[in-house]
């Protein structure tokens, strides 16, 4: 096993974080460096993401490494009935690190346990996904100038919305206050609650969007699924609810930025796209900074 | 007293008394003593002071080891440990939960990898405030005690 595996958010501590984060602001100097020349980094994505898998790659290729690795299940071994501990102990012995994605959750941590390289956990199921994480708190760093006491609004999906409940784990080292907005059927789950109130994090509650942000230095939205919903009726009318405008923004925060994992569908509309708080194509922008900082750190340190 | 009667009745071994009847079973199982081949009494619905309805499990000849009563804490919490020599109680052993639990617990979660692969569940046993909970070592879910499917 490689303790320098990063499968889950909390395996960094603050210490941790705040060097990836200063790591990557160097990489956005300058993104090609050849720290990685000749070393091999393995994709293994028994789930496909495009978006997630090429931020990774083009992360490695910059850095000077090659890229071994599939894109989909159907593609790999595992489709031949290889077991993952199988798959993983080959992968280990031709590559420096392997990058997973896999539909099951857990299996990230698992494969961090019986590889003989370190492995980034690149989304296992609905648990956890640390480099989304890190970009997030990348992009609160660079536009808020600092991490410690922002007032931070979750939006949408709270209930299944792993980057919201990963955000909450990382941010509690810098003093955030929250404010969770969210229909009845996708509520904070209770034990995040129970989670802030441990580390004596303030948060507030309301299922209402509109008016509800102006003292909030982040907005974080999140994508509300249909497949969430068992009454459509009700999908119908909260996706209304949950969709941001642009008119909805004109009293909040001059320091105020809209921040959303991607791909969005209806929870913004495009009229915000031009609005100078809108900052979710850089937030993607910035995975690959955050994703060379963390390639970076598991290879080389 | 017919609970004195049966623990005077065990020469060596080990006796695991006041489990709540609806437990015993449970109790039987995480302890693995369907493969026991010791000589076993069991008792259910029993009378109790302490409690409404009791079982007793008695092991002949065989002191369980702490790691493996420590695994009852989990479902029967006030259960009381007898280890009995030569008719003698000689230890009254206190139930701690560990902090770790091997390949006893399963995960209720239909995603985990647990569930799909062959792989050892592990899970932490985390403290609250007066209350406790396992945590999936794999998928991160939590759950509650009461809620324990065993392996
Ligand atoms: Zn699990």
């Amino acid at each position: 096993m490689s303790n320098k595996s990063l499968v889950s958010i909390t395996d960094y501590d603050r210490d941790d974080i705040l060097s990836i984060l200063s790591s990557a602001a160097e990489f956005e100097k300058n993104p090609n460096r050849k720290i990685l020349d000749g070393k091999v980094v393995a994709t293994l994505f028994f789930e496909p993401s495009t978006r997630t898998r090429l931020s990774f790659e083009t992360a490695v290729i910059r850095l000077g490494g090659s890229i071994i690795g599939f894109s989909d299940a159907a593609t790999s071994s595992s489709a031949k009935g290889e077991t993952l501990h199988d798959t993983i102990q080959m992968v280990g012995s031709y590559a420096d690190a392997i990058v997973m994605r896999h539909y099951l959750e857990g299996a990230a941590r698992y494969a961090s346990e019986v590889s003989p390289v370190p492995v980034v956990n690149a989304g296992d199921g609905a648990n956890q996904h640390p480099s989304q994480t890190l970009l997030d708190l990348y992009s609160i760093l660079k536009t808020q100038k600092k991490l410690e006491r922002l007032n931070i609004c979750l939006v949408g999906d709270l209930k299944y919305g792993r980057t919201v409940h990963s955000l909450i784990m990382a941010m509690s080292h810098f003093d955030p206050t929250f404010k969770f907005i969210a229909p009845e059927e996708l509520k904070m789950p209770d034990e995040y609650k129970v989670f802030c109130r441990k580390n004596n994090i303030p948060f507030t509650e309301s299922d209402e969007l509109a008016g509800n942000f102006d003292d909030a230095d982040i907005l974080y939205m999140t994508r509300v699924q249909k497949e969430r919903f068992r009454d459509l009726m009700e999908y119908e009318r909260v996706k209304n609810v949950y969709t941001l405008r642009n008119d909805m923004l004109s009293e909040s925060k001059p320091n105020l930025r809209i921040l959303h994992p991607l791909p969005r569908v209806t929870e913004i509309n495009p009229d915000v796209d031009a609005n100078e708080k809108a900052y979710y194509f850089q937030q993607a922008q910035n995975g690959l900074y955050v994703r060379q900082a963390i390639m970076n750190r598991l290879i080389n340190k | 007293m017919e609970k004195e009667l049966k623990v005077a009745a065990l020469r060596n071994g080990t006796v695991i008394d006041h489990i709540p009847s609806d437990k015993v079973f449970k109790v039987f199982a995480i302890l693995n003593l369907e493969k026991c081949t010791n000589q076993i009494t069991i008792g259910n619905n029993l009378e109790s002071k302490r409690m409404q309805s009791k079982g007793i499990i008695k092991v002949s000849e065989r002191f369980l080891e702490e790691a493996e009563t420590n695994k009852i804490a989990l479902i029967a919490p006030n259960a009381k440990i007898n280890i009995i020599k030569d008719y003698e109680v000689t230890e009254k052993r206190p139930l701690t939960l560990p902090k770790e639990m091997r390949e006893i617990v399963q995960c209720p979660n239909p995603s985990c990898i647990t569930n799909h692969q062959p792989v050892a569940t592990v899970f932490s046993v985390q403290n609250g405030d007066n209350t406790i909970s396992l945590k999936c070592r794999y998928c991160e879910k939590e759950l509650k005690p009461e809620d324990v499917k065993l392996k």
